[in-house]
């Protein structure tokens, strides 16, 4: 459907707001904590009581400029101000947060694609309380009545602003993926964006490929990847469809309609809050010293996409094609288990396959010590535990944190002595001499006869790959055997 | 009347008790408060138990502290446990606080008896006490006069004597202006030097909590009392704050005094004679005295009447109907909200509020609130620039002696006049005190202006110890 003429190009830049995982409030001591009783975690500060003041909290400015430190900004001497509006869910009707001075600014995200997106700035700010509209809407226009709950009020957020750099929806929720990875390594965010750890706001226009910018509008509030993505699909597609039907598009606030799969506008230009910023008179500026910003710039620990390349260099081929588990690995914060492992001496594949399949779908895998997952693995690289039984006593080892020897040998799976597997195919070839014939002449079906015979003696407890391994080493000894002898018996 | 410091000494030394101080502050209260109407909450049981507790110190051998016994007035922006705290704003009716301003707790922990909350001009906003949403104060001296703002509640109630102290609060004047209306001592600390967590907040920047006493030496050992850092106020000072106990009778020997033109050209006769006999009684006592003007000082009142209603423009949102305080219930919650301060604020809140939104509105921002702070920025450095070679700047507290009620309700801006000789301290954040010296021709108090650079407490307390004994 699209033309030559066609505005065609999508154009998104992101403000991707972050709750920090601090012990406490942003201004004052009460516990940062999500899911408590509402209105439990809260104080004359956070509460905005007459008279209070605001205390900032040093744990967050840390892992504030943590963040900057791993977006390649320039972590700067900053300053908060407050901006001003009537909210229900905002105690004091203003927030406070950074305006022309924020503590990070010129810093920069690489996609796994290799698309660099720019980082304009990452600032300090307070989050508000949390609204719940009873009635038909759910918003709190036609609210019968509103509860507020004031836990969240005050606890710490940074803001990452990006520039306008993404070209798509596709592209948009790649680099919220990247950044939840990268927030998730500083330990500034836990991640969890069903909590609203992480709340985006889209901007998004639409342009002819490579022409001046289009008129942006910003849709508001969106607390999942799948509605991010959702979200900038529809409005570029609202918007460029206005535009090939001669249409403006007006510059507003949209709202996204979970439900409905589509935006509605919020308010528009002419409707948006004057906030009326100003400097913050009861918070001194903030300006961390070189050696402060120094120390927390090298605390920081390796960032995704250096532990991705660091787990793609372990594989035999670095053009593999497990690229996918890789950074399934890292995005659920898996890497030891595979490191372990390989120090060890598993395969690599191995360890990345596993790791990212069956490890990964059990709950609480992070938890698990790598040690014992490494040793499984050593189990079923060496070939005592097949596949199958090496799954069984993963989940037992997640249940019960035990040896995976033990386990395993709990499971009746302890190998076979090779004496003893050797011994018994000699004495089962014995018996079924007409099916061994038919396998050294080549039925191939018959060694899976024997498998079965040999589980149905051990109880399963043989590995089928080397029961099929010593019936094809005593057919080639065998042949060449029955070869002299008969070339002995032939008759003459 | 027996001092501060003379009654904490005989409650430490068990000639008296702070029972019978405190029954003797209460009586005075229910005699004359009726006339004043100082006080908007009197808790005498709570002042009777915390009396018996410093008794009981002392019974127990223990030093109850410097304000041993002493009753003493708040003014009711400041938060009390105890005690309803409205800042004199309908808006705020009936409202306790779950906390005590840091003040507060530093009084009681020094033996201080709060015996009530004072009057005051709505949040602080005003300069003759009849702004508050309960009735105007009265001056002691004169009944027909106002006793200034916005602290004239606690200044009136320490001229009535009905307590030795009372605490104020200063914004652009509001602890001097009513202690020279009413005859009694005025401290307004260097900004920082007193925490206000706890304050109601009028102008975050400008604010400063300090006390009203009779005497210099009571306001001394008071802001001892209340100074020094706490980590719950970002913007107190850390270094620990100068002795000015220690300094009030260190006289002004080799003192460079400036008096300065802006802060007496357009004073009353009275007051401009007031203010050079204090000269030189400075010079008497060993000071030099100069004359000095300091231009920028004029553009200070235009400057704070944006910075202040700016500030007080946010700080005054929260006041929404959510959360606590008075709510005029409506269809919804917008409705709600303007309602609420519709009906809960008085004009003067509501002229500043709009005043200070639109000071701070896009595209206004910097010809107004920006343009401001750079007067601010001057007014500070025309001030170093004067402490350069001088120690102490002298001028008037206010123009006129107590003015009439009502005299001014209907003219804003000649209100806001009165606080033209006190508005720059706050502007630069350094010390000042106001010191009775003298009467009018119409007999009510003067009080004389000390100013001093930051934390140059003491060398202004031991001035106005000087001009305490000379007047």
């Amino acid at each position: 459907m699209t033309t030559g003429a066609h505005p065609d190009e999508t154009v998104v830049g992101l403000e991707v707001h972050t709750e920090l995982r601090t012990v406490t409030k942003l201004f004052c001591g009460c516990p940062n904590r999500f899911g408590d009783a509402p209105n439990t975690n809260v104080c004359p500060v956070c509460l905005g009581l007459p008279g209070s003041l605001p205390v900032l909290n040093r744990q967050a400015v840390e892992l504030a400029m943590a963040i900057g430190a791993a977006l390649g900004c320039e972590v700067r001497p900053s300053s908060f101000h407050r901006k001003n509006y009537f909210y229900p869910d905002m105690p004091k009707d203003y927030q406070i947060s950074q305006y022309d001075e924020p503590i990070n600014v010129n810093g920069r995200l690489a996609l796994p694609d290799g698309t660099v997106v720019g980082i304009e700035r990452a600032h300090l700010e307070e989050d508000t309380g949390k609204s719940t509209h009873v009635g038909s809407s759910g918003r709190i226009h036609g609210a019968d009545r509103s509860l507020v709950d004031y836990n969240r009020a005050g606890v710490p957020l940074v803001e990452i602003v990006s520039a306008p750099d993404l070209r798509s929806a596709a592209g948009a929720r790649a680099y919220v993926a990247e950044l939840r990875g990268i927030l998730v390594a500083t330990g500034a965010s836990d991640g969890r964006m069903e909590e609203g750890s992480l709340r985006i706001d889209a901007n998004v226009s639409v342009r002819a490929a490579g022409g001046p910018l289009g008129t942006r509008c910003e849709i508001k509030n969106l607390n999942s990847l799948r509605s991010l993505q959702r979200a900038v699909e529809f409005e570029a597609e609202r918007q460029s469809q206005l535009l090939a039907e001669g249409g403006t598009v007006v510059q507003e606030t949209r709202h996204w309609d979970e439900n409905a799969g589509s935006t509605v506008t919020m308010r528009s230009k002419e409707e948006a809050y004057d906030y009326r910023y100003f400097p913050e008179p009861d918070l001194l500026p903030l300006a961390p010293d070189d050696a402060w910003r120094d120390r927390v710039a090298a605390a920081l620990p390796p960032m995704p996409a250096a532990r991705r390349a660091a787990l793609l260099a372990l594989l035999d081929d670095p053009a593999t094609s497990q690229g996918d588990q890789v950074a399934s690995v890292v995005d659920l914060d898996l890497d030891r288990f595979v490191t372990t492992a390989t120090s060890r001496g598993v395969p690599a594949s191995l360890a990345v396959a596993r790791v990212a399949n069956e490890l990964a779908a059990i709950e609480g895998a992070g938890d698990l010590d790598a040690d014992n997952v490494a040793t499984l693995l050593e189990l079923e690289d060496r070939g005592e535990l097949s596949a199958t039984q090496a799954k069984a006593v993963l989940a037992d080892l997640a249940a019960t944190g035990e040896d995976p020897r033990e386990l395993a040998r709990r499971r009746g799976y302890e190998r076979l002595e090779v004496g003893a597997l050797d011994a018994l195919l000699d004495e089962l070839i014995a018996q079924h001499p007409s099916e061994w014939a038919r396998y050294v002449e080549g039925d191939e079906r018959l060694s899976q006869f024997f498998v079965g015979l040999v589980m149905r003696a051990t109880s399963g407890k043989a590995d089928g790959k080397a029961v099929v391994a010593g019936l094809a080493a005593r057919r080639s000894t065998w042949s060449e055997g029955l070869g002299d002898l008969g070339a002995q018996r032939r008759p003459d | 009347m027996t001092t501060a410091v003379e009654l904490a000494a005989e409650v430490r030394g068990g000639v008296t008790t702070a029972r019978s101080a405190t029954e003797a502050a209460l009586r005075a209260v229910a005699e004359q408060d009726g006339a004043v109407h100082a006080f908007l909450h009197v808790d005498a049981d709570g002042a009777l138990r915390a009396a018996d507790r410093v008794d009981a110190m002392v019974a127990d051998g223990r030093d109850p502290g410097p304000l041993a016994g002493v009753p003493v007035a708040l003014k009711d922006n400041l938060c009390t446990r105890d005690m309803p705290t409205t800042a004199a704003s309908r808006i705020l009716e009936g409202w306790t606080p779950p906390y005590a301003a840091t003040v507060v707790d530093r009084l009681v922990a020094a033996g201080a008896v709060p015996v009530g909350k004072t009057n005051l001009d709505e949040f602080a906003m005003g300069s003759s006490t009849e702004n508050s949403g309960y009735g105007p104060t009265r001056n002691p001296h004169d009944t027909t006069r106002v006793p200034g703002g916005s602290s004239g509640g606690s200044a009136a109630a320490v001229a009535a004597g009905m307590v030795p102290i009372g605490l104020g609060s200063d914004t652009g004047g509001s602890i001097r202006q009513p202690a020279a209306f009413c005859g009694v001592v005025g401290v307004k600390p260097t900004y920082g030097m007193v925490s206000r967590y706890g304050l109601i907040a009028f102008a975050s920047s400008l604010d400063q909590i300090g006390p009203l006493a009779s005497t210099v030496e009571d306001a001394a050992v008071c802001l001892e009392v209340i100074a020094g850092h706490d980590p719950m106020d970002s913007t107190s000072l850390r270094e620990a704050p100068p002795s000015v106990v220690a300094a009030v009778d260190d006289g002004v020997d080799g003192r460079r005094v400036g008096l300065v033109r802006e802060l007496v050209d357009g004073a009353d006769r009275d007051v401009v004679e007031a203010v050079e006999r204090a000269a030189a009684a400075l010079e008497a006592a060993g000071a030099t005295v100069v004359e000095r003007s300091v231009p920028e000082l004029r553009l200070g009142l235009s400057a704070y009447y944006l910075i202040a209603p700016s500030e007080a423009s946010s700080n005054l949102a929260r006041y929404d109907g959510v959360r606590y305080g008075l709510r005029v219930d409506a269809e919804d919650v917008t409705a709600m909200n303007v309602a609420t301060r519709t009906k809960g604020f008085g004009d003067e809140v509501k002229r500043r509020i709009m005043l200070g939104t639109y000071a701070l509105s896009a595209g206004y921002y910097d010809a107004y609130y920006g343009q401001a702070l750079r007067v601010r920025t001057l007014v500070a450095r025309a001030f170093a620039s004067a402490y350069a070679d001088l120690d102490v700047l002298l001028g008037a507290t206010t123009p006129t002696t107590a003015f009439a009620l009502g005299a001014k309700t209907a003219d804003p801006m000649a209100m806001y006049l009165s606080d033209v000789f006190t508005i720059p301290s706050n502007l630069s954040g350094e010390a000042a005190i106001a010191v009775p010296f003298g009467a009018g021709a119409d007999g009510l108090p003067i009080g004389v202006q000390l100013l001093g650079p930051a934390r140059a407490e003491p060398r202004l307390f031991a001035a106005a110890r000087v001009l305490e004994a000379a007047a």
